[in-house]
């Protein structure tokens, strides 16, 4: 009785080595769960955690004198907005302001991303491409600030208006600084969605629409234009929320009245110390962006990009 | 591919997960929450200072290589911190803040123990103290104190029942700023900057604690009001500053939360007239800018800084290394000409007329007394009026008119 | 398709748009050079030294190294976790996947104060230290996102049968996703690792919220604002990175480039 030799490997051998990823093979909810397990992780323990705090916070009251939280249950914080005229006031605004920069940047972006995605050469293209990249890459606060060199009193744009005899405009200060800011820093957010959009248009679906007739300008409305929408909506994800919730710009480039929701959540956040209050604050964009997800949703957005 | 068991897996994680952490968040009661009940400690207005049994350090060891400081703009110039950093090793992170309330908050920050010291004024001392944030400090371990003026040495602000918290800093007024060009002479009266004939011209800084410029103002202006004390002030009174602040609204180019943006606005021709801090106007002079500052006749608040002592300081030694090196003369002397204000040490007076001379007298370092009392340092408004009584506005008040009313 | 006329018009927008974005650009360039400390128009005179003292800066350095070990820690965090994601959501169907997309979007979706102050809340009730890490922690969960979506389309546009020829082959588990998957998705992978990393370089709002007694470059740079004395450093700071920058975005414009699928689509 001798001990024989490893057995050569056979079909039998070779299937158990394999075993493990046969096995996940035949069981997709494994591969599923240990795929999303470390993610979810992420998310639920840290990021829907906080959020949840935050919520819990909301609820919360500070001492007066020393600005500690104390955790004395009521409802104050959210009466204090929405029965307060100044406090809504600033919600309107807000909501005023993200809903026109989102409709001019994607007025702005859409002939763009269309020359783009569907007349430039591949050489052109990378080159728009680098274009649009490379300011996200200049530092937010100093471009901010070149936009006060550009608005300020006699600065580039009353200087050179002037110049041409066309008066000053004295925009510093001023709401319409804060919105020509925004629209500029969210521009290249807007641009790269919907020319992911319209560059997955076929041209065959282009050229029906005008073999059945239409010329330019309606199948641009009646082709184009719905098929983009998905990439118009998830831009208009960022720059809608992106504005929102900023308050360095309105901090750095508006007036008197550029009292924002992000300006009072920080206010609270940062120098008043009251965190209930600013929580409370925090949920009105939260709700907000909610509802637009949705509507994004029903748009499309989530298939786009 | 899709089998009951991920569907009801997948679910159930995520309700179990989110149901466990509501309860976490409600249950638990940790964390740097409601104000601590201390053993012992000392009293004022009812209130005790958390901190106050700490134990202070016996001896200054070795440096730890770093120190954290919270500061205002402008007092943390390498000018003087480089030569620390060369001499002691401690390298030093600043962290700016532009308001009291600022450094309150960062002083809480992740529960405390982000920072070593933070230079808070006298309307911001008594908040930290209270809400536990800063710890004893052993005097004798600053051998320049005993240089400091009388006034300075253990003032009311950082010092509660003879146990320091800190060491005084130097001290200054709140400015009426102005462009020489616009103005043949300095301004006489605060009026200018309510003056409706300088519309879109006025900035004043964004802060709550201004409702107190406005009332010192009204003290002389309006004496049927009967002001005395401009941080204490009963409704009428708070209500009338209140009011002429909403009168300023239209006049003001840019409430001003960040001290380069005052020095941007004057240089630039946005603003010509408004209230600001020393350390603006010698930006501005040093950059020969036509600017020009004075306390009007009303007077002017002002501040009084200290180098406070966090309560959990991760970095001691330098810390303490830190507040004699700030406290020494010449120092002292340096800081006090480059923002523009006055020193606590009073041997600083000689080294400022050799670096600057007239600066001691134009920074007043050889006679506080007089001119210390032109100026209604910042202190912290609290519902107790000076005469006992309940009347007065607290400072949460101020903060939510200056938010709703005022801005 | 286009006209005569119409493409005239597109180019002339083209160029209006892209004067637009970069006026203000040259305007950092130019004011690098800015002799006096405090901005106005005209400038005042003009002077290298600024570049010189920006580069021997010490702070400006740490700010600088910093900034660049968070975008790596945080976009190598992203692509982990964010293909993860991406390939779950792409190959199963299980009740919960519309919620888990939602989830991930929010940071984005939500403004960045309220991801701060959220994560500044949860981080000092639970005694987490300020750090780098929590930085990271802060920036990975929207570079999550970014990954996650860049990958996902491109997902998208791939046969699902490739995988499975694959394994009708006999490749196991891993090695169709060496030979076939990961080939397939790389430039999605780059062009997503890139935009997270430039998300998470410029980061200011959540970074506020997020650090210890530390800085970052956006920090440093809202510091030095905040001084209004040492703009034209900023100034010349920021035209450095943007040099150090044009490589890898051009590299990255070619990458996302090359990769598209539809561009035959287009000639169809």
């Amino acid at each position: 009785m001798t001990q024989a030799a490893a057995p050569a490997p056979t079909a039998k051998t070779r299937y158990r080595r394999h075993s493990v990823s046969a096995a996940l093979w035949r069981r997709p909810w494994a591969r599923a769960t240990l795929l999303l397990t470390p993610p979810l992780a992420w998310f639920v323990l840290i990021y829907l955690a906080s959020l949840v705090i935050l919520l819990v916070t909301a609820f919360w009251q500070i001492n007066p004198f020393t600005t500690n939280v104390e955790r004395v249950w009521s409802l104050s914080n959210f009466t204090t907005i929405f029965t307060s005229p100044a406090y809504l006031t600033i919600i309107g605004r807000t909501v005023g302001m993200a809903a026109a920069v989102t409709v001019v940047d994607a007025v702005v972006a859409f002939p763009f991303a269309y020359y783009m995605a569907r007349v430039a050469s591949p050489r052109t293209r990378t080159a728009l491409f680098v274009a649009i990249l490379l300011p996200l890459w200049a530092s937010y606060l100093a471009k901010v600030y070149s936009w006060l060199v550009i608005f300020t009193h006699n600065g580039i744009l009353d200087w050179s208006l002037s110049r041409a005899g066309l008066g000053q405009v004295h925009l510093i200060y001023s709401n319409w600084a804060v919105f020509t800011v925004f629209c500029y820093l969210w521009l290249p957010f807007m641009i790269l969605p919907v020319y992911a959009a319209l560059e997955r248009v076929h041209q065959s679906q282009l050229e029906a629409s005008q073999d059945l007739g239409a010329r330019t300008w309606r199948t641009a409305r009646l082709v184009l234009l719905p098929l983009a929408l998905p990439g118009i909506a998830a831009g208009s994800i960022f720059t809608f929320s992106l504005t929102l919730g900023d308050y360095i710009t309105p901090l750095l480039v508006g007036g008197t009245s550029a009292n924002f929701i992000g300006n009072v959540i920080y206010t609270n956040v940062g120098i008043a110390n009251n965190l209930p209050f600013a929580a409370a604050m925090a949920l009105v964009p939260v709700i907000i962006m909610a509802i637009y997800l949705a509507c994004a949703r029903a748009l499309g957005a989530f298939e786009a990009v | 591919m899709t089998g009951p068991r991920t569907r009801s897996g997948l679910r159930a994680t995520i309700a179990a997960g989110l149901a466990a952490l509501t309860l976490a968040a409600v249950g638990c009661s940790s964390g740097s929450s409601s104000q601590g009940t201390g053993t012992g400690g000392t009293t004022t207005a009812g209130q005790t200072v958390p901190t106050a049994n700490l134990p202070v350090l016996q001896k200054v060891g070795k440096e730890e290589g770093q120190l954290n400081l919270i500061a205002w703009e402008g007092y943390l110039d390498p000018k003087w911190v480089k030569p620390f950093e060369q001499q002691t090793g401690c390298q030093v992170n600043a962290k700016y803040a532009g308001s009291s309330d600022e450094m309150v908050s960062l002083m809480k920050d992740g529960g405390g123990g982000q920072y070593d010291m933070v230079s808070s004024s006298g309307d911001a001392d008594l908040r930290i103290l209270y809400a536990g944030d800063a710890r004893p400090v052993n005097i004798k371990l600053i051998p320049s104190w005993k240089d400091f003026f009388p006034a300075f040495q253990s003032p009311p602000f950082n010092t509660i029942n003879g146990v320091h918290y800190g060491v005084s800093l130097q001290w200054g007024p709140n400015v009426l700023m102005y462009n020489t060009k616009d103005f043949s002479a300095p301004p006489s009266s605060w009026s200018v900057i309510y003056d409706s004939k300088y519309k879109g011209q006025v900035t004043v800084p964004d802060n709550p604690i201004q409702i107190a410029d406005a009332a010192l103002y009204l003290k002389s202006a309006k004496p049927s009001l009967h002001i005395t004390d401009p941080y204490e002030l009963t409704q009428p009174q708070f209500q009338a500053a209140v009011a002429l602040l909403a009168t300023q609204r239209p006049l003001i180019e840019k409430y001003w939360a960040l001290a380069s943006q005052e020095i941007f606005d004057f240089k630039n021709g946005n603003a010509t007239v408004g209230a600001g801090w020393p350390y603006q106007v010698s930006s501005l002079k040093a950059a020969h800018f036509s600017i020009g500052s004075v306390v009007p006749s009303e007077g002017a608040t002002g501040w009084a800084d200290t180098w406070m002592l966090a309560a959990k300081a991760p970095h001691i030694n330098c810390a303490y290394m830190w507040m004699q090196y700030i406290s020494t003369p010449k120092v002292q002397a340096e800081q006090a000409i480059t923002y523009g204000e006055t020193p606590d040490n009073k041997l600083a007076c000689s080294y400022m007329d050799q670096m600057q001379p007239g600066s001691c007298a134009e920074y007043h370092a050889n006679a506080p007394a007089s001119y210390l009392n032109s100026i209604s340092l910042w202190k912290t408004p609290i519902a107790t009026c000076d005469n006992g009584k309940p009347d007065c506005a607290p400072y949460a008040q101020w903060v939510s008119a200056w938010n709703t009313q005022v801005k | 398709m286009e006209s005569r006329p119409l493409r005239v018009a597109l180019r002339v927008w083209v160029a209006l748009v892209l004067a637009f974005l970069f006026i203000p650009i040259l305007l950092i360039v130019a004011y690098a050079f800015n002799r006096s400390n405090i901005e106005s128009w005209p400038m005042s005179g003009l002077s290298v030294h600024w570049f010189a003292v920006a580069w021997h800066d010490p702070q400006v350095r740490a700010a600088f190294w910093l900034s660049v070990r968070v975008g790596i820690f945080a976009t190598v965090l992203a692509l982990l976790l964010g293909t993860a994601v991406a390939y779950a959501l792409y190959q199963f169907r299980f009740f919960g996947r519309e919620a888990i997309s939602f989830l991930l979007v929010l940071p984005i979706a939500l403004p960045g104060i309220i991801t701060g102050i959220a994560l500044n809340s949860f981080f000092s009730f639970t005694g987490v230290q300020f750090g780098t890490l929590t930085i990271v922690a802060g920036h990975a969960t929207f570079c999550i996102v970014v990954v996650f979506n860049n990958l996902i389309a491109r997902l998208r546009r791939t046969p699902g049968s490739l995988a499975e020829a694959s394994m009708d082959l006999g490749a196991r588990g891993w090695q169709t996703l060496r030979y076939v998957t990961l080939p397939l998705s790389a430039t999605a992978l780059v062009s997503g690792a890139l935009l997270a990393f430039a998300l998470s370089f410029d980061e200011v709002i959540v970074t506020v919220f997020t650090a210890g007694a530390q800085n970052t470059l956006p920090l440093w740079i809202f510091g030095a604002i905040r001084l209004g004395q040492q703009l034209p450093e900023v100034n010349a700071v920021v035209t450095i990175v943007i040099l150090l920058t044009v490589v890898p975005v051009v590299l990255a414009a070619r990458i996302a480039g090359a990769g598209t699928v539809t561009r035959s689509a287009r000639n169809v």
